[in-house]
């Protein structure tokens, strides 16, 4: 009889965050979906604005992260689709895995994907619409993961109580879209800050606000996860 | 394997029922199973057999009533009973887009086992799939999932084994392997509830018989 033994947290994570990078690497049809749909997004804004390049430069913060929310939806559904297909979020669960573990995992594969959907669409962004980086790369990718982190975790928690609904690919983002306000707001706010500089040191401000917000809803994550994934 | 007279019935069910909506799938069930004996559920199509055996393996919680595996209760102490518990499912909780062995890997891992990777081909190899240990399931047939499923079953090593349409899908090979793996299970002291519409397979292979009718125990 083989001997199994509980394993860790930290180890449960990394094991279920392999298994989702490894499902999203064999399935990169979905990936490049999601690449060029936020890339026809960025682009289209161009072309709604018209040839006003001082007003697509000053609002290029927000149009990146309206690209990047319209896309995390796609990527947030995926994310339990791929759980439906064979009840395999059952078996995860009677395994059993920590539920706990489950989020986190599946919350750190949605910030990775969104983070590098976001690391390819910033020098699209600079070249469409004649933006600099002016305060560096640095604070640029920093403002990107915090802001990334702030759509993934209650994107996961709604995406899994989405996902057994009839009208699922609706009721994420009427669901997300209003508690996110804050965060899309402030991490709109810090880029266009990084973009166009910081004379008025604002910049800590909306990062603050980005830290409590993800604070906030990665707790609440962890917490109450194993509530909506259980009968 | 004879049970020791204090020890807690392998399966109990005290007044149990599953509603699904307005539809009472289970409907004040109850029933106890010995240590060391094996069941077998019978039943019509909607009977309430595979809703029973998923609120033994917590997949589901009984809208009434407590279910109890060796002495422990389902919801109270849903973990532990998950350990003790293994289900072959009509979905056979496979990754499509992950190989056969990597499916079995990512439970080795989560299960914690010693030596995942000798344990994953292994079982590869005792369910007729070492050859096809790196193919992605989507290319399987539904009798190699099937298999699979087995392995994936086998892996966890469990006190309770819960097998809802086990000969579903297999050619008669299959079927003759699922035989002698259900009798390698009971013969190494594993309890098997088994749900079949193939009785006298199943009556081969149970010492004990439940049959359902809309939710309730009534006699075959």
């Amino acid at each position: 009889m083989r001997r199994s033994r509980p394993i860790s947290l930290l180890k449960a994570v990394v094991v279920l965050l392999g298994k989702d990078l490894l499902i999203e690497w064999r399935t990169r049809a979905r990936l490049n979906a999601l690449i060029f749909f936020s890339l026809a997004t960025l682009l289209l804004f161009s072309f709604a604005v018209g040839p006003d390049t001082k007003l697509l430069a000053r609002n290029a913060g927000g149009y990146l992260w309206l690209a990047l929310l319209f896309a995390s939806v796609l990527a947030l559904g995926e994310s339990f689709r791929v759980e439906q297909e064979n009840l395999t979020l059952d078996g995860l669960r009677m395994a059993p895995a920590d539920a706990r573990a489950i989020f986190l995992s599946k919350a750190l594969g949605n910030t990775v994907l969104l983070v590098g959907l976001g690391a390819l669409l910033i020098p699209v962004m600079i070249a469409l619409y004649g933006v600099k980086v002016t305060l560096g790369a640095g604070p640029m990718l920093g403002i990107l993961a915090l802001g990334c982190m702030a759509v993934a975790a209650p994107g996961t928690v709604y995406s899994a109580i989405a996902n057994n609904a009839r009208a699922r690919d609706v009721l994420l983002p009427l669901m997300l879209f209003p508690l996110i306000i804050p965060a899309l707001l402030a991490a709109a706010k810090a880029t266009t800050l990084v973009l166009q500089g910081d004379p008025m040191n604002q910049l800590g401000s909306w990062s603050g606000l980005l830290i409590g917000f993800n604070l906030i809803y990665w707790g609440l994550g962890f917490v109450l996860f194993p509530r909506v994934i259980e009968d | 394997m004879e049970a020791s007279p204090a020890a807690p019935p392998a399966l109990a069910l005290h007044d149990v029922s599953k509603r699904y909506g307005r539809y009472w799938a289970l409907a004040r069930l109850s029933y106890t199973l010995p240590q060391g004996r094996s069941l077998l559920l019978t039943g019509h199509n909607g009977s309430g057999k595979t809703t029973l055996l998923r609120l033994v393996a917590t997949a589901h919680s009984p809208t009434h009533g407590q279910v109890e595996v060796q002495g422990r209760d389902t919801v109270k102490e849903r973990d532990a009973v998950r350990r003790e518990v293994a289900l072959l499912s009509h979905a056979s909780f496979l990754y499509e887009d992950l190989t056969a062995w990597q499916n079995l890997m990512v439970l080795a891992r989560l299960l914690g086992l010693p030596s995942p990777e000798d344990a994953s081909g292994e079982l590869l190899t005792k369910v007729g799939l070492g050859r096809r240990s790196s193919s992605p399931v989507r290319q399987f047939s539904a009798g190699m999932r099937k298999r699979l499923a087995i392995a994936r079953l086998l892996m966890k090593a469990p006190s309770l084994a819960l097998l809802d349409e086990p000969f579903g899908e297999l050619d008669p090979a299959g079927i003759q392997d699922m035989e002698r793996i259900i009798g390698e299970l009971k013969d190494s002291g594993v309890t098997v509830v088994l749900a079949t519409h193939l009785i006298e397979q199943g009556l081969s292979l149970c010492e004990e018989r439940l049959h359902l009718q809309e939710g309730r125990a009534v006699a075959a």
